[in-house]
């Protein structure tokens, strides 16, 4: 019961840092797409590279977040800025991986009457290699933003606020109320955050793919 | 012939690795021709049909469309005005059927009313209803109801040449068979140059104007089938078109090209004495009646002459003798002379007008050593 109480007077709290929450892992989606999309579709024209960058980017992955956090302080400091720049990060295997993939594994027939027709580079990224990469594209979106909600949380342990500040003040203080109030949120939020994209998938993938 | 649309001249096509795929080729394609390339995998047919369009480039020599050099046009241009058929149809699957056809119209700039009807008379064209397939998506049509997508997808933009590359050959016999009936129905509809890769010599036949059988990138012979079967350039090419070519040649010919012209004919308002006179003078019993147009009549025989000596031709004459068109094909003519018992038919053009005759004894002639040549005489 105490910690309906405490969910109950701390509201105004708990909503306010959701949305800080919200935001911090947005951001960091919305800008680690727009960068990650880009690698992997350089990456598909210039082949060579493709092995290297897949490579960093695993890296760049392996390092465990409270590190990568920490080794961003001295340059950055604390806060949001850190903050993002490591989801940013952390999200663009998945993403520089998937866009590869879901670009390179067009049939070959396509590509051949694509090119057969007159379709210049970018007509074609943009009316039949983007469209069909989406479903694959999209996927990689998803798993980068449950992901991002998840470090988010630790991101609230160099100052960038959110719900994992909740959590961190109550194991701090050995108060679990505290604790389950910044845990349940941040649960939810993630499953919420896997399904809207599921929507959006197949929102955005055509028909002729989908089936 | 009409202009040269293609020509090629001394193009080669060297791998890097070092593989020949096409050496040294110089053939030139007319206007409205139907040129079918052909020989065993490897032999460097696909890739001479993709060095017009570049998809591969020549590593030597030059290459003519309309009188200009390939490699001075811009390339996306190029591609546009030349369809572009494969086997495996590479229809986009995440479009419409339409969505499919309408594409390079839709690059080019034409409007969207002019796509619409521009799809509509395309799936009409190769026999898709286009009310119940426009908006279908490729995973929604059988094989062959795709190739026919592919194929108004090639045609869209209304290019002069046509590039098709195997386009059948991914089909069930029954359904590539009937997609060759309607390429050549497709064929008498539109003037298109059409250059059609196959590995298929039967397909050729059927398909062809002209032939290229290539190897080893090289064109062994290019000749109208007929050509190619009576007179093969080498052991390769008779190996390659095959044993049974007395059938296929004969699928292939016309009835104007086994008949003879006759001299034995009468008009029919000449008189009995006139007839009579005639047959005596062409030592024959029976002459062929025509009017003053050549318009083919009936016959009239000796027996029916012989105790007469008044009277017209026309009243005389024996009328309802079933007769054959040129463009007929031998087979269903020889069929018709089976059934009726006769050993003798006339042949007459489209407007009715008597050209020659055929007899069984041509038939005979014709399937003989004398015309087929190679294979009894060497």
């Amino acid at each position: 019961m105490s910690i309906l109480n405490y969910f109950i007077k701390n509201l105004g709290l708990i909503f306010r840092l959701t949305l800080e929450h919200i935001e911090v892992a947005m951001v960091a989606v919305i800008i680690s797409t727009i960068i990650g999309v880009a690698i992997g579709i350089v990456i598909t024209r210039i082949k060579k590279l493709a092995t290297p960058v897949i490579g960093i980017a695993g890296i760049l992955y392996t390092i465990p977040s409270l590190a990568l956090f920490g080794m961003l302080i001295p340059f950055i400091g604390i806060g949001v800025k850190p903050a993002v720049i490591a989801l940013v990060l952390y999200s663009q295997l998945v993403l520089i991986r998937n866009t590869f993939v879901g670009i390179t594994q067009i049939d070959r027939a396509v590509i051949e009457a694509g090119k057969g027709m007159g379709m210049s580079s970018w007509q074609f990224l943009r009316m039949v290699e983007l469209p069909l990469a989406l479903p694959v594209i999209m996927a990689g979106i998803r798993t980068a933003a449950v992901m991002n909600v998840g470090l988010t949380t630790i991101a609230a342990y160099i100052g960038a606020g959110g719900l994992g500040w909740l959590i961190f003040r109550g194991i701090a203080s050995v108060y679990t109320e505290q604790i389950i109030a910044g845990a349940i949120p941040v649960t939810l939020l993630a499953i919420g955050v896997d399904y809207f994209f599921v929507f959006l998938e197949r929102f955005l993938t055509s028909p002729g793919v989908r089936h | 012939m009409g202009n040269a649309i293609i020509r090629f001249d001394n193009v080669s096509k060297v791998f890097p690795g070092g593989t020949r795929a096409v050496d040294d080729l110089s053939f030139e394609i007319y206007e409205g021709e139907s040129v079918v390339f052909v020989g065993p995998s490897g032999c460097g047919k696909t890739t001479t049909i993709k060095l017009l369009n570049r998809l591969e480039q020549p590593t030597h020599g030059n290459i003519y469309l309309n009188g200009k050099d390939t490699s001075k046009i811009d390339v996306i241009a190029l591609r546009r005005s030349i369809g572009y058929v494969i086997q495996d149809v590479g229809l986009f699957p995440h479009m419409t059927v339409a969505q499919n056809i309408s594409l390079v119209p839709r690059l080019i700039g034409w409007s969207i009313t002019n796509q619409q009807v521009r799809v509509d008379e395309l799936l009409r064209l190769v026999d898709l209803e286009p009310s119940a397939f426009k908006d279908r998506y490729p995973h929604q049509l059988s094989g062959g109801q795709r190739q026919r997508v592919g194929v108004a997808r090639g045609l869209a933009a209304d290019p002069p040449v046509i590039l098709m590359d195997e386009p059948f050959g991914a089909l069930d016999p029954i359904t590539r068979a009937q997609l060759q009936d309607e390429f050549l129905r497709l064929r008498s509809k539109i003037k298109k140059t059409i250059l059609f890769v196959t590995h298929d010599i039967d397909e050729a036949i059927k398909l062809g104007d002209r032939i290229a059988v290539m190897r080893e990138g090289k064109i062994v012979q290019f000749d109208t089938p007929g050509k190619l079967m009576r007179e093969p350039a080498d052991e390769f090419v008779k190996d390659f078109v095959g044993k049974d070519c007395g059938l296929k040649l004969m699928k292939l010919l016309k009835i104007s090209d086994i008949m003879v012209p006759t001299l034995n004919r009468i008009i029919e308002r000449s008189g009995v004495v006139e007839a009579k006179r005639l047959m005596e003078q062409r030592e024959s019993d029976i002459l062929l009646v025509v009017d003053d147009h050549e318009v083919f009549q009936g016959v009239i025989r000796f027996e029916l002459l012989a105790d007469r000596n008044q009277g017209s031709v026309k009243e005389l004459m024996e009328r309802d003798i079933p007769t054959v068109k040129t463009e007929e094909e031998i087979r269903p003519t020889l069929e018709l002379m089976l059934k009726k018992g006769v050993v003798w038919l006339p042949i007459v053009d489209e407007e009715e007008r008597l050209k020659g005759i055929v007899t069984m004894t041509h038939f005979a002639c014709f399937f003989s050593s004398e015309e087929w040549g190679q294979e009894e005489t060497s």
